[in-house]
């Protein structure tokens, strides 16, 4: 049976550390800039600090991962160039890349190092996976939320790198890589700038009946009554009205979080070769706790005993949980 | 290098006797001040990366205020000039962020044993002001290694664990964020 | 003006379920009236409303290019399911028309004949144009939320390697794809039973804020801009600045009008100001924005220098 391995984010150097000692195989990681996609306030890592990460993973076995996974606008691509220069000094083992230019300079300035295929790509068919394989010699991909888990097993026998799929944390309902929803509404763009609603532009209100009403740049996202659980002011998450939904419903999605616990053994049995936990937004406490459920759940699994993994709804947004795509295709 | 801010401001004191309630709750800052000016000069001392992280909100006047203790405390990290006293609710600051929560919650939060986004969904965290001077705090101190409510404690030795050890006891399972103990 | 005259006008491919009978009036009207040089044809969004329309492609096909319009074939956005694979594989394989590839998928099977690259195709800056170049793409549709600063050095780049480069310069901005289906959840359903009750909403479905503010329009998996974007004004820069192509996303107005408007602008025929006012009453109360041009919120509308 293949052997998964469990994918950890880190948004702190902190974050890194107890993500490592909570048995994460690669932690992944990104600078304080627009190259990647969680490119929030205070989180992050300077050189230095990446260096010291990568020395503590590596000393422990662990992998770093570096995510250098948003789209440059013209003019500025040595920003990237400059990461990835960056990132191969200090040791770090893979590149997790989207876009193509980025992707050659890699394949051809860091022949030695991996690449990885982020899920900004968002290669969702084996002709498209195969593309940045013989291309840029891709070694894994990870793929978008929106396949069924016979779909994965389809794509896996069809291409010829390793794959990653989400396990659990934030549940992106765009096409990621192709939503450019907040820059919309802020200004600021998810795939050159690396933000999807920026704190600099939310606003929460309490009310006097108790409840609260979240704002992204003066629109508000959705309003949550007293007793009511809360999510992220993001626009694919928040509440409408249509014409014949006078009501206001959740247009997208309702707050709610990926949660494929009990799916681990049917994804490994797929051929995934790689679990990730999405989160690097979220403090050591989440990771500790996540991280640590699910290494022991897949050290169940790889020891053939049935994998019993904890509670973690208390984590998710909106207190909800979905297994999404990967359950059933009504999701869509 | 930090100067502590320990006195309250004279326009603080004189609002402060409009009712008995605001001049208990005087009483109670003026006793706790002088601890939260050591601890506060103490972390600021052994975990100076946090600063970095805060960016430009290093300036920024930050209200935490625990909901069932009868003062609020007021925070600006400003690495010069850092600032961490105990106000009256009806004498605090204009402040650019305000993060509100049971007492024991916030201490988890500081010490990052819960995950402050989830006791935002569950609704026992409630934020307002600069949204993102709260995620430069949060990431600031999650980013520091250790307790510090158990640096604070062992600031004041055996006393102090064991008022610590007497405050966990007193909140069972009232922090409602999602501890990981 | 001689370089504006150069710069041409395009037909970006209708991204809404139209009916069969809609799209053959739209497209005869606009082989009759609309000054377009170039005309996308084919269904980028949802592979389920395809069959419907794909009957009508050749006549289509033969009507625009008799007006001399040159018709190119524009690829589905997103590529997953087997019909999906299949439908981008054929398109790959032809010939003789142009094709626009919206997807990585379709890079893999046109390997290096000719192609065109579509606005989702994501190639926002030099490296990726150098790129695509070397691999057949020929021009190349920059995605829409790109800022000026951005597009004048992708547009250099381009051109520089002998590519053709497009904006979308009217119609609602294409703001997010998805693997679900808004529309049919919206009326309680999912994307396999769907009803195709996207047939409903020709110019997309509104969504509104709970305070009411009109911000969204919803299009089967797509997810596009409540305002139209409207770079009239900047279209004297965006051709300074090396864009040859200029596109016009089908609404439901009066879109030969709409070409008019812009093609009398370029030519010097038309004031801007006059051209824009034009605009203005052909598209009712729909609010324009450009903001994602000038690097700003795209649902702005920034006043321009040029309109004066």
């Amino acid at each position: 049976m293949n052997t998964a391995e469990l994918i950890c984010p880190a948004g702190t150097p902190a974050a890194l550390r107890t993500a490592v000692d909570a048995g994460a195989d690669a932690v992944y990681c990104g600078f304080q800039d627009a190259t990647n996609a969680r490119n929030f306030p205070g989180l992050n890592f300077t050189p230095e600090e990446l260096r010291e990460s990568v020395a503590y993973a590596h000393a422990k076995g662990a992998k770093v991962l570096l995510t250098l996974n948003t789209y440059p606008p013209a003019g500025k691509v040595d920003l990237w160039r400059q990461a990835a220069d960056t990132g191969a000094r200090l040791g770090i083992d893979a590149f997790i890349v989207a876009d193509m230019g980025v992707a050659d300079y890699v394949a051809r300035s860091h022949r030695g190092i991996r690449l990885h295929l982020s899920v900004q790509a968002a290669a969702s068919s084996p002709e498209a996976i195969r593309y940045y394989c013989e291309h840029f010699g891709v070694k894994r991909v990870v793929l978008p939320r929106i396949l069924t888990i016979p779909e994965i097993r389809e794509v896996r026998k069809e291409v010829p790198c390793e794959i990653e799929t989400f396990i659990f944390g934030n549940h992106g309902l765009m096409v990621e890589g192709r939503c450019s929803l907040t820059n919309y509404l802020t200004g600021q763009s998810t795939n050159m700038d690396g933000v999807c609603s920026p704190a600099s532009d939310v606003e929460y209100t309490r009310h006097d009946d108790g409840s609260i009403s979240s704002q992204l740049a003066g629109f508000t996202i959705d309003c949550f009554g007293p007793d009511e659980k809360a999510g992220y002011p993001t626009i694919c998450k928040g509440r409408y009205t249509a014409p014949h939904r006078s009501e206001g419903y959740y247009a997208f999605e309702e707050p709610v979080s990926l949660n494929l616990s009990r799916l681990l053994p049917e994804l490994i049995d797929a051929g995934v070769n790689a679990f990730k936990i999405e989160g690097r937004q979220r403090s050591k406490s989440y990771v500790r706790e996540v991280v640590s459920a699910f290494r022991h759940a897949v050290d169940d699994i790889r020891a053939g005993r049935s994998a019993n993994v904890a509670d973690l709804v208390a984590l998710t947004e909106g207190q909800k949980q979905t297994q999404g795509a990967f359950e059933t295709k009504k999701w869509r | 290098m930090a100067t502590v801010t320990m006195d309250m401001n004279v326009d603080t004191i004189s609002r402060a006797h409009r009712s008995g309630q605001t001049a208990l709750s005087r009483l109670a800052c003026l006793l706790i001040q002088p601890l939260l000016s050591r601890v506060v000069r103490r972390i600021a001392d052994r975990h100076p990366s946090l600063f970095a992280r805060l960016g430009p909100h290093q300036s920024t006047d930050f209200l935490i205020d625990p909901v069932e203790l009868p003062f609020a405390l007021h925070l600006r990290p400003d690495p010069k000039a850092l600032v961490l006293r105990a106000v009256p609710r009806a004498a605090a600051p204009q402040a650019g962020a305000i993060i509100r929560g049971r007492f024991m919650l916030l201490l988890e939060l500081i010490d990052s044993q819960v995950d402050g986004d989830a006791a935002f969904f569950s609704r026992h965290l409630e934020v307002s002001g600069d949204a993102e001077a709260v995620v430069r705090l949060r990431n600031a101190l999650d980013d520091v290694d250790g307790s510090v409510a158990e640096e604070t404690a062992e600031m004041f030795g055996p006393p102090g664990r064991s008022v610590l050890t007497a405050l966990r006891r007193a909140y069972p399972n009232q922090s409602q964020g999602h501890s990981v103990r | 003006m001689a370089v504006r005259e150069m710069t041409k006008l395009t037909l970006g491919p209708i991204a809404y379920h139209w009916s069969a009978e809609t799209r053959r009036d739209f497209y005869a009207r606009i082989a009759d009236e609309a000054p377009v040089d170039e005309v996308y044809l084919g269904e980028v969004i949802c592979s389920k409303r395809a069959p419907f329309h794909e009957p009508d492609l050749s006549t289509t096909i033969e009507r625009l290019e008799r007006a001399g319009k040159t018709v190119i074939l524009s690829s589905l956005a997103e590529v997953m399911l087997k019909r999906e694979r299949k439908a981008m594989e054929m398109l790959c394989a032809t010939d003789g028309l142009e094709i626009e590839i919206n997807n990585a998928a379709g890079l893999f099977a046109r390997g290096r004949r000719p192609h065109r690259l579509g606005p989702f195709m994501n190639v926002y800056n030099e490296a990726t144009i150098a790129w695509m170049a070397g691999q057949g793409a020929t021009h190349v549709c920059l995605p829409g939320e790109m800022p000026a600063t951005a597009i004048s050095v992708a547009a250099q780049a381009a051109r520089d390697l002998g590519l053709g480069v497009e904006v979308q310069v009217f119609g609602r901005a294409s703001l997010a794809v998805s693997a679900r289906c808004y529309h049919a959840r919206a009326h309680g359903r999912t994307k396999d039973n769907c009803g195709f009750v996207c047939e409903k909403d020709p110019d997309g479905m509104p969504l509104r804020t709970a305070d009411d503010r009109p911000i969204l329009r919803v299009n089967g998996i797509q997810t596009q801009s409540e305002s139209y974007v409207d770079l009239l004004p900047e279209t004297e820069r965006l051709v300074a600045d090396g864009v040859t192509h200029l596109r016009l996303m089908p609404q439901a107005v009066n879109m030969a009008a709409v070409a008019s408007a812009f093609r009398a602008a370029l030519d010097g025929r038309l004031a801007l100001s006059d051209a824009e006012a034009s605009l203005r009453d052909l598209c009712g109360g729909t609010s324009f924005s450009n903001g994602f041009y000038h690097g700003r919120a795209g649902y702005r509308r920034i006043a321009s220098a040029a309109t004066a």
